[in-house]
């Protein structure tokens, strides 16, 4: 590995642990007195929103796609790992072990619907795919509404409670680097050829349907993960939670954070969704103020608020000392700040 | 199945695809014209319905029928249309496919909060605008006003039909889709046909809402997203772009719905959202459309 990859990847480490020290600061000491059960609450509705955003990003920032079904595979994500969880409690296992193997199922499951779904969707384009990725969704949502495993259409409640702060904060952590690392690698990178000549990139021997499957996957297993966070934390749901209004929510967090910038993702979703929580009486207003920022976004600026700006550590620390090196070209994902 | 259960759901599947037909009009001249979803189109009938609901008892109150309430309805969502594209769409008209995307999206997320920061989440009953007696046809009780509905329907279609056909704007509306830059070489006003489509799509979907309310006499604030969803359904099924494919998308979607109701109650959206997919998969023109090879 070479010197300037170590310092990048050292930085960023230092940088993750710098905020989560932070919390953990705020957090034990009561900073914000008796408050501080509910903020620790509202960080982790930020953390599993992130993952959601940030997956979908996926889609629309680098494939340059529209997926207006996200919530359904964020759905697939949370009734099973759900279900795992629900089937392995007494097993004797470890209460992080239980939770992360919960998780995978439910990326796993999220991933294999995603290959189902993309396989025949990403055949269409542009206006054509978001209209089959709602029906997809919706389907995925009448599913869980007839299925007596799901609660047929009832709440489906008794999920043990395992998502707290601490561990949504580091699988967020896993989930963006690993989402970054796939952005930037040689996969990210035919993806984003595609994305803006699929014509030449098939002319250039890109397996064009394969490379958009796989980015589709990726980002329904991490909507998928993302789900397991949230069936964790609130331990009741109903397939009507996710229903187009979920996938719009997302969507617009997407687009108002920025295009393609994981850094906007991040910023954007956690920004999104803790707001309405700090301004509870102002609820009943949030969708509409999205969708006035959102109509303003697209008029004014159609990349988003941070457009395709990535946040870089390593710029910061060159900007601070004042040294210019040969660093910039490769910086690496940094903060996963909430 | 007896007869007259098939009958009734005929005659209901008739009804529903009636509304889906007209909702349909609407989506697919906008989307002829300027290739763009139009998402808030299903939130114009809401506008409508909720006109409606509002007018109607002013109407009965001031002493007069209340049937006029109809034409303020149309008057209504015939302004929002041409509102909705000025502010929002217009502006984003060059900015591509995915901008206009969003922000139909977009416009549709604002008038359904709108409507909830307005009128409330809760739903409103509409009062009748036709009290019509029940007739028996070959054994089946059939309420007149489902009757009318289609009737309204069936006569909003010819009509539609006759204005695109044989009018000078109705050419227009025809002319621009199919080449743009030569209908402006032409001295076709393309904004002016536009801000039209959507005026006279809008309007058809006052009707929807009047038909719809005719039915199932409840207004809520996000009646229309999934209703206008199905109905863009029907609009592609059919042949988007293509007027007689959305009649014809509009009235196989009511009736595959109100049939697969009929078995399997729990599962109609499921199905209508995988015709929907199949249809795409294997000719993603619709039934009446043309294919359209891409060009590199």
């Amino acid at each position: 590995m070479e010197k300037r990859f170590k310092v990048s990847y050292f930085l960023n480490f230092l940088g993750v642990l710098a905020v989560f020290f932070l919390f953990v600061l705020l957090f034990e000491n009561n900073a914000f007195g008796r408050s501080t059960q509910y903020i620790k609450g509202i960080s982790t509705t930020a953390c599993y929103t992130i993952i959601m955003v940030a997956s979908l990003n996926l889609v629309v920032g680098c494939m340059g796609e529209f997926s207006l079904g996200h919530a359904g595979f964020v759905s697939v994500g949370a009734y099973a790992s759900a279900i795992v969880s629900n089937g392995l409690t007494g097993k004797g296992l470890p209460d992080i072990a239980l939770f992360l193997v919960a998780l995978l199922a439910g990326g796993i499951a999220a991933g294999l619907t995603g290959v189902l779904v993309g396989i025949p969707a990403l055949r269409l384009r542009g206006d054509y795919l978001a209209i089959v990725t709602i029906a997809f969704a919706e389907i995925i949502r009448v599913l869980f509404c007839n299925l007596s495993i799901t609660g047929g259409g009832k709440t489906m409640s008794g999920i043990i409670k395992l998502s707290n702060f601490y561990w949504s904060f580091w699988i967020m952590v896993v989930c963006i680097t690993v989402m970054y690392m796939y952005v930037r690698s040689r996969f990210g990178r035919t993806v984003k050829a595609i994305r803006e000549d699929y014509i030449a990139a098939s002319a250039s021997g890109i397996n064009v349907t394969y490379y958009k499957v796989l980015t589709f996957t990726v980002a329904a297993f991490f909507a998928g993960i993302g789900g397991g966070v949230y069936a964790h934390y609130m331990t009741a749901m109903i397939p009507t939670n996710f229903n187009f209004m979920y996938s719009a929510e997302l969507l617009s967090e997407v687009i108002i954070g920025g295009i393609g910038s994981i850094t906007g993702s991040i910023i954007g979703a956690a920004f999104l969704s803790s707001l309405p929580e700090m301004m509870r009486q102002f609820s009943q207003y949030r969708m509409l103020a999205y969708s006035v920022v959102l109509v303003l976004v697209m008029i004014f600026k159609p990349g988003g608020i941070f457009g395709a700006w990535e946040f870089s550590l390593i710029r910061v620390c060159e900007r601070l000392t004042g040294r210019k090196g040969g660093w910039e070209k490769n910086r690496k994902k940094t903060e996963g700040g909430v | 199945m007896t007869f007259s259960l098939f009958f009734q759901s005929l005659i209901n599947g008739l009804n529903q695809g009636a509304i889906y037909a007209l909702i349909a009009l609407g989506y697919t001249m906008v989307y002829g014209i300027i290739r763009m979803i139009n998402f808030a189109h299903g939130d114009f009938i809401m506008i409508g319905a909720y006109t409606l609901f509002y007018t109607i008892p002013m109407m009965i109150h001031a002493g007069m029928p209340a049937w006029i309430s109809v034409f303020l309805a149309v008057v209504i969502c015939a302004a929002v249309g041409v509102l909705v594209e000025v502010i929002a769409y217009k502006p984003v008209r060059r900015a591509g496919s995915m901008s206009a995307l969003i922000t139909a999206l977009a416009m549709s997320l604002f008038l359904e909060n709108l409507a909830m920061v307005l009128f409330g989440a809760k739903p409103h009953n509409v009062q009748k605008i036709f009290d019509l007696p029940s007739v028996n046809v070959l054994g089946v009780a059939l309420p007149l006003n489902v009757i009318l509905t289609i009737g309204i329907g069936v006569v909003m279609m010819a009509g539609l039909q006759i204005f695109i056909k044989s009018t000078k704007i109705g050419k227009a509306m025809r002319a621009v889709p199919q080449d743009r830059d030569a209908s402006i070489l032409a001295g076709i006003n393309v904004n002016k046909v536009i801000t039209m489509t959507f005026a006279i799509g809008s309007a058809l979907a006052a009707v929807a809402a009047l038909m719809y309310c005719a039915k199932y006499p409840r207004v809520t604030n996000d009646m229309g997203s999934m209703m206008g969803l199905k109905a863009f359904i029907a609009a592609v099924l059919g042949g988007i772009g293509v007027i007689p494919g959305a009649m014809l998308g509009g009235i196989l979607v009511g009736l595959i719905e109100i049939y697969v109701k009929l078995f399997a109650p729990g599962w109609y959206e499921a199905i209508t959202y995988a015709i929907l997919i199949m249809i795409l998969l294997v000719k993603p023109s619709g039934i009446l459309g043309k294919n359209v090879g891409e060009k590199v």
